[in-house]
C-alpha cells in the first residue's frame, strides 16, 4: 500500500471510529438531563432508573471517544506534518478552545457519573446539564476547524507561507455557521434514533413496559425535531457548498457541464471517463434553485474546473445519495411518530412502528457516516481547499501501512467489546415487575436520601 | 512582542507539571494495580480504581492541551517531533487508547467476568507502557539529535533519535516518578491502616528507585544530553536548584518514614514538580535542542495573543471546575479523620 493512501485510510478510519462517539457524547447527554429532570418534578424513580443506565452506557462510549480523540490530536501531525505546520495557527482558536470545553465536559462527566451520592440532587443536575453544554460546544469547535479546510479564510499567502494571521476571521470562515449547524443536528438526530430504536425493540419483547415507553417518550421528540430540521440546515449547507465549494457540489450532484436550470439528480452512477451521470432521475431546474434559489441559476459543472482538482465524483454522488436518502426516511419516521403520539397513546401498542423505530436506529448513524465522506472525500485532492494538496501535507515517515492495520485492528476490537457491552446493558434494563418494586417503597427510600442529601 | 511566546512555552511547562501530578499519578496507580501483591492484592485494586475512576478523564485532557497549545503556537516544532518521534508515539497512543477503553470496559463489564478480568490486565500494562514512551519522547526531544535541514525538512531516520539509552533512562525515570506519586497518594487516600502501610511501604521503595534512574540518567546525560547535563550542573542558578529538589525529595521521604501522609503528598508533588522545571530550565531557551528556539519558532503574535485571550477566559471556567472535582471526589475531611485514628492508635 502506497504511503498517501495508508495515511489517509488511517486518518479517514480514526475519524468515522471517533465521530460515533463523538456524537454520542454529545447527544447523550441531553437525554439523561430530560429523564432526571422529569425524575426531579414527578418523583417517579423510573426516570431517574433512565438516567442512570443511559449514564452507564454514555461513560463507556465517552472513555473510548475521550482517546479516539486524543489519538486525532496526534495524528493531525503524525500523518500531516505539513498541514498541521500552515494549519495550526489557523485553527489554533476553534482547537484551544475545543480543549478548554473538553475539558469541562471530562470534569463534569466525572462528577455526573460518580457523584450520584457525593453532591445534592439540583447540583448534580446542573454537571449534566454543564456535560450537555460543554460537549456540543466541543463538537462545534472542532467542526469549526474542519470548516476552515473547506473555506480557508484569515491568512495571506506569500511566497507559500500563511501570513498575517487573522485568527477570529480564521474561525468564523464562511462555512463555519452551516457546517456546525448541520453536524450537531446531526448527532442529536442520529443518537435520539438509536436509542428510540434500541427501546422500541426492548418493548417488541416486553410491550407495556414503563422503562422503555418513557425512553422512547424522551427519545422519539428529539429524533422527530431534529430529522424535521435537518433538511432546512442542509440546505443552507448546500448554498454555503455551492458558493464556497462550487467542485464539491458538481461532485455530489454528479453534475459534469456547466449549465443553467441543473437538474437536481436522483440515484446515478457518475462515470469520470466518459463525464456524465447516467441511470438519474433528473428533476429539471431543480439544482439551481436548491443551490442559488432561482430555477435558472447557473451551476458550475465539473468540466469548467481543472482535471486534477476533482473528488472521486462517484464517492461523493453516492455517499450524497445515501445521506440525503437516510434523511427523508428519517423524516417521515419522526413525522408518523408524532402523528402517532397525538392520536392517543398507540404508539406503544403499534408493532408495525415499534418494528420501524428498530429498523431506523442504525440510519442516523449512517448518514452521519455518509455526510462525513462528502465533506472529506468531497474536499479532496486539497486538505486546505485550494491552497495545500493532500500529497504535499503527508508525513515522510515510510511504512504507514504498519500504523494503518494496528490501529484498524485496534479499533475493530473496541468496536465488537463497546458493542457486546452496550448489548448486555440494554438487555439488563429492568422488567415490568422490577420496575414495581422500585417504585412500590419509592416514598420510604426517597426520604431516606431526601435526609442525607 | 516576543514575551508571548515565552509566557505560552511558561504555561505548556506548567500543564506538563500539571499532567505530570494528575494524570502521571494516574498511570502510576495502573502500575500499583499490576504489581498488586500480598494478601490484600483485592483491596488493593479496588482502592486505586476507586482513587482513579472519577478523574482521569480529566486528568488526561492536560496532555491534549499540551498537544494544542504546541500546534497552534509552535506548529514548526509539533510538526518536527510528530515526524521524527512517529514511533514511539504510535506505540504511546495504542497504550492511552487500550489504557482508557479498557478502565471503562472493567468499570461498566455489566457482569462479563471474563471481559472485566482481561479488561483490567490491559489497563494495567498499558499503564506502563504509556508514560515510559512519553518518557522516551521527551528524552529524545532533549538529544539533540532531532534536526532539520536547510530546506526546514526534518532529518530523520525515525529510529536512531529515540531508540538510544538516555531517552529509555529518561523513559523509566517517567515510570518511577508516576508510581511514586501514586503511592504516595494513596498513603492518603486508601482505607484502613494495612493499605496505607502497603503503599507507604510502595512509595519508599519508589522513591529509592527514582534516586536510581534519575542517577543513571544524569551520568548518561553527560555523553548524550550534554545540554541538559550542563543546563543541571553548569548554570549559576542550577546548584540552589539541585538543592531544593533534593531537600524535597528528603522531606518525602522523611514525612513517610515517620507516616505524615499529607506532608508527604505536598513533598512529592514539590519534588517532582521540581524535577520537571529544572529540566524546562535546563532545556531553555530550546524547544527542541538545538534548532528549535523558543522565540524563532513560534507563531505571529496575532496569533499568540487570541491563545493568550482563549487561555484566560478559559481558565475563569476550568479552574474552579477542577478544583471542585477534586472537592468533591477528593475530600479534606476523611483523611483528616483517619489521619487523627492513627493518632490516637499510636503508642
Amino acid at each position: 500500500m502506497e504511503d498517501l493512501l495508508a495515511a489517509r485510510s488511517q486518518m479517514a478510519m480514526s475519524l468515522a471510529f471517533h465521530i460515533v462517539f463523538a456524537v454520542v457524547g454529545m447527544a447523550m447527554p441531553l437525554l439523561m438531563v430530560i429523564a432526571e429532570a422529569r425524575w426531579l418534578r414527578s418523583g417517579d424513580p423510573i426516570y431517574r432508573e433512565l438516567a442512570r443506565r443511559w449514564a452507564r452506557g454514555t461513560a463507556i462510549i465517552f472513555a473510548v471517544g475521550a482517546v479516539s480523540g486524543t489519538v486525532l490530536s496526534f495524528e493531525l501531525g503524525l500523518l500531516w506534518p505539513t498541514f498541521m505546520e500552515h494549519a495550526g495557527p489557523l485553527v489554533g482558536m476553534p482547537f484551544s478552545l475545543e480543549g478548554f470545553a473538553f475539558f469541562l465536559e471530562a470534569i463534569f462527566l466525572g462528577i455526573y457519573l460518580y457523584g450520584w451520592d457525593r453532591v445534592g440532587r439540583r447540583a448534580h443536575l446542573l454537571a449534566g446539564v454543564m456535560v450537555l453544554i460543554s460537549g456540543t460546544a466541543s463538537g462545534v469547535f472542532v467542526v469549526t476547524a474542519n470548516a476552515w479546510m473547506n473555506a480557508p479564510a484569515g491568512f495571506d499567502l506569500v511566497d507559500g507561507a500563511f501570513v498575517n494571521v487573522r485568527p477570529w476571521e480564521a474561525m468564523f470562515n464562511p462555512m463555519w455557521a452551516t457546517q456546525c449547524g448541520h453536524m450537531v443536528i446531526a448527532a442529536f438526530q442520529s443518537v435520539a434514533f438509536a436509542v428510540a430504536g434500541i427501546h422500541a425493540a426492548m418493548l417488541l419483547r416486553e410491550g407495556g413496559n414503563a422503562f422503555h415507553k418513557r425512553a422512547i417518550a424522551i427519545a422519539l421528540p428529539i429524533a422527530a425535531i431534529a430529522a424535521l430540521a435537518q433538511p432546512l440546515m442542509g440546505d443552507l449547507l448546500a448554498k454555503a457548498t455551492a458558493k464556497n465549494q462550487p467542485v464539491k457540489l458538481a461532485a455530489m450532484e454528479g453534475q459534469f457541464e456547466t449549465e443553467q436550470g441543473a437538474p437536481l439528480r436522483i440515484f446515478g452512477l457518475p462515470d469520470e471517463e466518459r463525464e456524465q451521470t447516467p441511470w438519474a432521475i433528473e428533476i429539471p431546474g431543480a439544482l439551481s434553485f436548491l443551490a442559488y434559489g432561482d430555477f435558472d441559476a447557473e451551476v458550475r459543472g465539473l468540466k469548467a474546473f481543472p482535471r486534477d482538482e476533482w473528488p472521486p465524483v462517484a464517492i461523493v454522488h453516492i455517499a450524497f445519495q445515501i445521506m440525503v436518502a437516510l434523511g427523508l426516511w428519517m423524516m417521515a419516521v419522526g413525522v408518523f411518530g408524532v402523528g402517532m403520539s397525538w392520536r392517543g397513546r398507540r404508539l406503544y401498542t403499534a408493532r408495525w412502528y415499534l418494528w420501524v423505530l428498530v429498523l431506523t436506529a442504525p440510519m442516523g448513524m449512517l448518514a452521519v457516516e455518509a455526510g462525513w465522506v462528502v465533506t472529506e472525500v468531497g474536499r479532496q485532492p486539497w486538505v486546505i481547499q485550494g491552497y495545500l494538496r493532500t500529497a504535499d501535507a503527508v508525513t515522510p515517515m515510510p511504512h504507514l501501512v504498519v500504523p494503518f492495520l494496528v490501529f484498524t485492528l485496534l479499533y475493530l476490537v473496541l468496536s465488537v467489546i463497546v458493542v457486546y457491552l452496550l448489548w448486555r446493558h440494554v438487555f439488563q434494563s429492568p422488567t415490568s415487575r422490577e420496575l414495581e418494586a422500585l417504585q412500590a417503597p419509592e416514598s420510604a427510600a426517597d426520604d431516606l436520601s431526601e435526609s442525607t442529601d | 512582542m516576543p514575551e508571548l511566546a515565552m509566557i505560552i512555552a511558561a504555561i505548556i511547562v506548567l500543564a506538563l507539571i500539571v499532567y505530570l501530578l494528575t494524570g502521571g499519578a494516574d498511570f502510576g496507580g495502573g502500575i500499583w494495580y499490576l504489581f498488586a501483591t500480598g494478601e490484600r492484592k483485592e483491596a488493593q485494586r479496588r482502592a486505586l480504581t476507586q482513587a482513579i475512576a472519577p478523574i482521569w478523564e480529566a486528568n488526561h485532557v492536560w496532555l491534549i492541551l499540551v498537544i494544542v497549545l504546541l500546534f497552534v503556537c509552535f506548529p514548526s516544532v509539533f510538526a518536527a517531533m510528530m515526524t521524527a518521534l512517529h514511533i514511539p508515539l504510535v506505540i504511546m497512543l495504542v497504550g492511552i487508547v487500550l489504557r482508557g477503553s479498557a478502565f471503562a470496559f472493567q468499570s461498566y463489564s455489566a457482569g462479563a467476568q471474563g471481559l472485566e478480568r482481561s479488561s483490567a490486565r490491559v489497563f494495567a500494562i498499558a499503564s506502563v507502557s504509556s508514560p515510559l514512551l512519553l518518557g522516551v519522547c521527551v528524552g529524545a526531544i532533549a538529544t539533540g539529535e532531532i534536526r532539520v535541514l536547510e530546506n526546514g525538512v526534518v532529518d530523520t531516520n525515525f529510529v536512531s533519535e529515540w531508540l538510544s539509552p538516555f531517552p529509555f533512562a529518561i523513559g523509566a525515570l517517567t515510570l518511577v516518578l508516576c508510581a511514586f506519586l501514586a503511592a504516595v497518594y494513596m498513603t492518603v487516600e486508601a482505607p484502613g491502616e494495612a493499605l496505607k502501610e502497603d503503599f507507604r511501604r510502595r512509595a519508599l521503595w519508589s522513591a529509592l528507585a527514582t534516586g536510581v534512574c534519575a542517577f543513571v540518567a544524569g551520568l548518561l546525560a553527560i555523553r548524550d544530553a550534554p545540554l541538559i547535563w550542563e543546563g543541571l550542573t553548569g548554570a549559576g542558578w542550577s546548584l540552589l536548584f539541585q538543592l531544593i529538589t533534593g531537600l524535597a525529595a528528603l522531606l518525602a521521604i522523611g514525612a513517610l518514614w515517620t507516616r505524615r501522609y499529607r506532608l508527604a503528598r505536598v513533598a512529592a508533588g514539590a519534588q517532582v514538580a521540581l524535577i520537571m522545571m529544572g529540566w524546562a530550565l535546563a532545556q531553555f531557551p530550546y524547544l527542541i535542542y538545538p534548532d528549535f528556539r523558543i522565540l524563532e519558532s513560534a507563531a505571529e503574535p496575532a496569533v499568540l495573543r487570541p491563545v493568550l485571550i482563549a487561555l484566560a477566559a478559559g481558565s475563569v471556567l476550568l479552574v474552579p471546575s477542577f478544583l471542585y472535582l477534586y472537592a468533591i471526589f477528593k475530600p479534606r475531611e476523611a483523611p483528616e479523620l483517619a489521619g487523627d485514628e492513627e493518632r490516637v492508635n499510636e503508642p
